[in-house]
């Protein structure tokens, strides 16, 4: 027997990210969590998967993570590097790019996102976050969206205090109504488990929790009341491969920022 | 044509008080060194553009440069928050601070409309998000301006699609690998929205890592001829903390080092004196 395989819950949750994206797919992706995620899909069962970061650059296959969306190595490593406007313009908005891949401050039981504000108002927040960036488009544009996001009580609320990017808006119909030609999104991955919305309703729904998580433990950390699917997929712990790969990256990041 | 000239003259000649000055430079070629002249020229009452305010513009704002600010995301990349910013825009220090906040795309796409010389641009974008609402006033801020975000219906289809107003800045600052003698620029790697924010403007000023006799090819390279420049000033390592692509790495412990110092007032008040009010200007 081998041993067995001790890792984070932040781990998991990274490894879990990297699952739900297959080899071959186009994916813009966000820094920071979404983009470990993308960096360890392509390392591992998705050589294919094609890298594109609001920076312009299309195809980039970076050998550590980058730093920041406009990691030198990305333009490097790209098939092609184009302008601001042209990224936004000729490859997101047509509805090119398979999958949108993002973080979140404050997420809602509608997958909206609120990167701006939080508390108070908009003029007196309690945290004023940096704002929208690419986000609210790659949301609206994207075939689909995947969100990564630490879970907790405060994070997942009822109602977002500010849209930056619709995830489903008030509920079904809104996507539609408002002309987002994207079908939304469709896993919130946390470090619990994931969520994915109810055909009907289009609420998240808790649909898989990590081994050792319970589904009252989840329910705990979620502002909103969490619906729990009947059987919810218990999904498999990283594989020695996946975690070899996440560390060797990670332990990269970590030199390079020495 | 563009006048090669030093850092200081440029700055004095371009940029004077109450311009909206836009300094782009997406993640790669930042002008700090730009910036810290504008900062020891002592301008006062900037609509400062960018579309990622990092740190160059917490130290614009700290300094009290800046009355406005227009911005798509503001933040130090990978490390938090910009403290100036939160500062100015919370307690009003050193000056009160008004922003007016887009995505990137509707922010790229103000820049494409105002370097094409039309009013507003078109885009998929804004729709259902907090973000339309900030303008138009119906929402949390009130209106001193013009609304910057409206919806448009496609006159062949019927569509409702959003229209962004024109950005016109009396200057765009960026920096840039090389000039020629004659002053025509050349900047490749991540290009970000320079050219269209050098188009866009009424004036602009490049800082350069080196001026060179001739600009050989280089792929992916964007080339703004001199007759769209004002002003080149030779400033190597211009770009720092960020990097030139080609002749610099990004300073990744400075963008560390900046969360404590800007954090309280004291410490960034003599950072300012120290780095940037001592210092001197780039050099010819």
């Amino acid at each position: 027997m081998d041993q067995p395989v001790t890792y984070t819950a932040d781990e998991m949750m990274t490894v879990s990210a990297a699952r739900a994206l297959r080899d071959g797919m186009t994916c813009f992706v966000g820094i920071g969590l979404p983009s470990s995620a993308a960096n360890l899909a392509r390392a591992t069962h998705a050589p294919s998967l094609v890298l594109i970061y609001e920076s312009g650059t299309i195809g980039a296959k970076p050998s550590r993570l980058p730093l920041s969306i406009g990691d030198g190595m990305l333009a490097e490593t790209a098939d092609a590097v184009v302008s601001v406007p042209e990224i936004f313009n000729y490859w997101l908005q047509p509805g090119r790019i398979d999958v949108g891949f993002l973080g979140a401050a404050q997420i809602d039981k509608f997958g909206n996102i609120n990167t701006t504000a939080i508390g108070g108002d908009y003029l007196n927040p309690k945290v004023r976050l940096p704002g929208a960036g690419g986000a609210p488009e790659i949301a609206a544009s994207c075939r689909e969206v995947i969100v990564v996001v630490r879970q907790s009580y405060r994070s997942f609320v009822e109602r977002v205090d500010f849209v930056t990017s619709v995830g489903y808006g008030s509920g079904p119909g809104d996507r539609e109504r408002l002309g987002l030609t994207g079908a939304g999104p469709k896993k919130i991955i946390t470090d619990l488990g994931v969520l994915e919305p109810d055909p009907e309703t289009l609420e998240f729904t808790l649909t898989g929790l990590y081994p050792g998580v319970s589904a009252p433990a989840a329910k705990e950390r979620t502002g909103w009341d969490l619906a729990i699917a009947a059987e919810p997929k218990i999904i498999a712990p990283p594989a020695p491969a996946e975690l070899d790969a996440l560390r060797r990256f990670q332990g990269t990041r970590a030199r390079s920022h020495q | 044509m563009a006048e090669i000239v030093s850092l200081a003259e440029a700055v004095e000649r371009a940029i004077h008080d109450g311009d909206a000055v836009a300094m782009e430079g997406f993640t790669h070629l930042i002008p700090f060194a730009a910036g810290h002249e504008v900062i020891r020229q002592r301008r006062r009452d900037l609509t400062l553009i960018r579309m990622t305010p990092d740190l160059i513009f917490d130290q614009l704002i700290g300094a009290g440069c800046a009355r406005k600010l227009i911005f798509s995301w503001g933040g130090n990349p990978g490390v938090g928050s910009l403290h100036r910013f939160r500062d100015a825009v919370e307690h009003s220090w050193p000056v009160p601070l008004e922003i007016e906040e887009h995505s990137h795309a509707g922010m790229a796409n103000r820049y494409v409309a105002g370097a094409s010389g039309l009013p507003f641009a078109v885009l998929r974008g804004y729709n259902g998000t907090g973000l339309e609402t900030l303008s138009d006033g119906h929402g949390p801020v009130p209106t001193t301006e013009a609304p910057t975000i409206k919806p448009i219906t496609c006159p062949f289809t019927g569509e409702t699609l959003t229209a962004v107003s024109a950005l016109r800045p009396d200057v765009a600052v960026i920096h840039a690998q090389r000039a020629d003698r004659s002053g025509n620029v050349q900047l490749w790697g991540i290009i970000g929205v320079q050219k269209e924010a050098v188009l866009a403007s009424a004036r602009s000023v490049v800082t350069v890592e080196e001026i060179v006799d001739e600009l050989d090819p280089r792929p992916g390279a964007v080339v703004l001829p001199s007759w769209t420049v004002s002003f080149v000033a030779r400033v190597p390592a211009g770009a720092h903390p960020s990097y030139a692509l080609g002749y610099s790495a990004r300073d990744n412990d400075y963008y560390v080092a900046w969360d404590a110092i800007a954090r309280e007032r004291g410490m960034f008040t003599q950072w300012l004196d120290e780095q940037v009010y001592a210092a001197p200007a780039g050099q010819l």
